[in-house]
């Protein structure tokens, strides 16, 4: 699986399977619904690196400085700690990546949502500021949407003019062989207080059409990798397809995305590599997880 | 509101208005292509996929430009609205040649600034929408006309693509009509809003098999219809 991203093996605590956040069989006791918010603040450390200021979780939040220190990148791991979001959930996750500082954001499993006792539905909003001359790499695990939630998420990226971001979403629809259950997700990334990209994706039960050729086509597997870089205005990537059912997509703006539907999860992440887009593959921007001797891949399933 | 003429709605949304619709498949040459659209329950289960997600992104465009917004930040909503290249060139294609037709048709001020502003085309809808408010239309009747040509397109591309019914094909526009009404209203909603919270609260609903599909079709040596 190339270009997963990959925590070190010791700051990892594996999470309490069965109920956590593993595709896990059966739905466990619901407990009540919770509200939950976790910060994290990057900042230059003063001598070339990234200090984590703020690293703070509640609930279902647990984040782990991960990864080498001394390095100009600071990474932050999120360990699923209980099952969420359930229905009926509030979760918050405010990310600031001060001028420049670099941050690297993973997950250690898969977001799994579940129904929760009510039928309410569950939110999960991000919000994310990168300022002058900061990086972001936001590579979380996918969203898996399990039958019967209910779940609205947004993700709202404020770039400065010369911030970086490598952003990566991906969900799958319904467990192995389950009908998906409702999610509604939307993506906005402003760059100089200006809209770059905004997309909001909706499937299952009250998305009409949702499965139709228009939308999904059947598959259930859909992701986007988000490239933002100043870079790009001076090395402009052409639209290409990769693939039959992805392409390749400059933006209007110093970015470009990989968008891609694919039967399943497996077959997305073969297809949304950083390394199809060039300023990603430069010196610097995807190094780190792949090249650290210390990682190993956690696989979700 | 005072009481507004509707007869510039069916001057507007008249398939034989000369904005150069009739070029565009909506996707669905692709979709026809790929063995997606094969028959009438595929084209109902398209066109209501398109009418849910670009439908209502363009009719919320629209209705916003109706109702007064500002067209050029609604024209760069519609460029993050439309990560498609191909999709946004052709939106600024159609978007030019409804300028002329509109110009021609209901000669206005706000028309003749976007025309300056945006020489090569701002996005379809936008255009749309300053024409509706210029022809003395509501947002809503901006919306429905977006809304309805969303998935008119492919179905009359349809049926020439793939020989079907037309009386079939009309069935599916007819059947279709509960969810133009919902789509066209929710666009208007949003839009009203919009007025007061700013273009984010437009919709942004996509569907990136369109997407997709659409930068491989821009690519085709010989198609029959521009997008």
């Amino acid at each position: 699986m190339d270009g997963v991203t990959a925590p070190p093996r010791d700051a990892v605590t594996v999470p309490a399977r069965g109920a956590a956040t593993g595709p896990a069989p059966a739905s466990p006791p619901t407990p009540a619904a919770l509200t939950a918010a976790a910060r994290i603040v990057a900042a230059p450390d003063g001598r070339g690196g990234t200090a984590l200021p703020v690293l703070a979780g509640e609930g279902p939040f647990a984040l782990r400085r991960t990864g080498r220190r001394g390095g100009p990148e600071a990474s932050v791991t999120l360990v699923g700690a209980m099952s969420a979001p359930l229905g009926g959930d509030r979760l918050t996750l405010t990310v600031r990546v001060e001028p420049g500082a670099a941050l690297r954001f993973t997950t250690t499993a898969a977001t799994l949502a579940l129904p929760g006792r009510t039928g309410a539905r569950a939110t999960y909003d991000t919000r994310i500021t990168v300022g002058e001359g900061a990086r972001l790499h936001w590579l979380p695990e996918p969203l898996i949407s399990a039958h019967g939630s209910d779940l609205w998420t947004t993700t709202r990226v404020e770039l400065a003019p010369t911030a970086r971001l490598v952003l990566r979403e991906e969900q799958v629809l319904g467990r192995a062989g389950e009908r998906p259950g409702r999610l509604r997700s939307r993506l906005t990334v402003c760059r100089a207080g200006r809209p770059l990209y905004d997309q909001e994706l909706s499937y299952g039960p009250g998305a009409p059409g949702w499965d139709g050729g228009a939308v999904l086509g059947g598959h259930r597997a859909v992701g986007q990798l988000l490239v933002v870089d100043p870079r790009l205005a001076d090395e402009p990537e052409e639209s290409r397809p990769v693939g039959p059912t992805a392409a390749l997509m400059p933006l209007a703006g110093p970015a470009v995305v990989l968008t891609a539907v694919a039967p399943d999860a497996l077959e997305l992440r073969r297809v949304l590599r950083p390394e199809e887009i060039g300023v990603t593959r430069a010196k610097g921007a995807v190094e780190g997880a792949a090249a650290d001797a210390t990682h190993v891949v956690i696989l979700t399933d | 509101m005072a009481a507004s003429s509707l007869a510039p709605l069916l001057v507007l949304a008249d398939g034989r208005f000369p904005a150069g619709g009739h070029a565009h498949s909506g996707g669905a040459e692709a979709a026809v292509a790929a063995g997606r659209i094969r028959d009438v329950p595929s084209l109902e289960a398209f066109c209501r996929g398109r009418l849910h997600t670009a439908g209502l992104t363009s009719a919320g465009l629209a209705a916003a430009a109706a109702a007064g917004l500002d067209p050029l930040l609604l024209d760069e909503a519609a460029d993050a609205r439309t990560p498609s290249a191909a999709l946004r060139a052709a939106a600024r294609r159609l978007g030019r040649q409804m300028t002329r037709a509109a110009r021609a048709a209901w000669p206005s001020a706000a028309l003749d600034s976007l025309a300056a502003a945006r020489p090569r085309g701002a996005h379809q809808p936008v255009v749309l929408g300053v024409a509706a408010r210029a022809a003395g239309l509501r947002p809503t009747d901006a919306a429905y006309a977006v809304a309805y040509e969303s998935v008119s397109g492919p179905v009359t591309a349809v049926v020439r693509l793939l020989g079907l019914d037309p009386f079939e094909a009309t069935g599916v526009l007819a059947r279709l009509a509960p969810d133009v009404d919902a789509v066209a209203l929710a666009a208007a909603d949003a839009a009203v809003r919009a007025l007061v919270e700013g273009v984010e609260a437009l919709p942004a609903a996509s569907g990136p098999l369109s997407d997709v599909m659409a930068e491989g079709h821009a690519g085709w040596p010989v198609r029959l219809f521009a997008s």
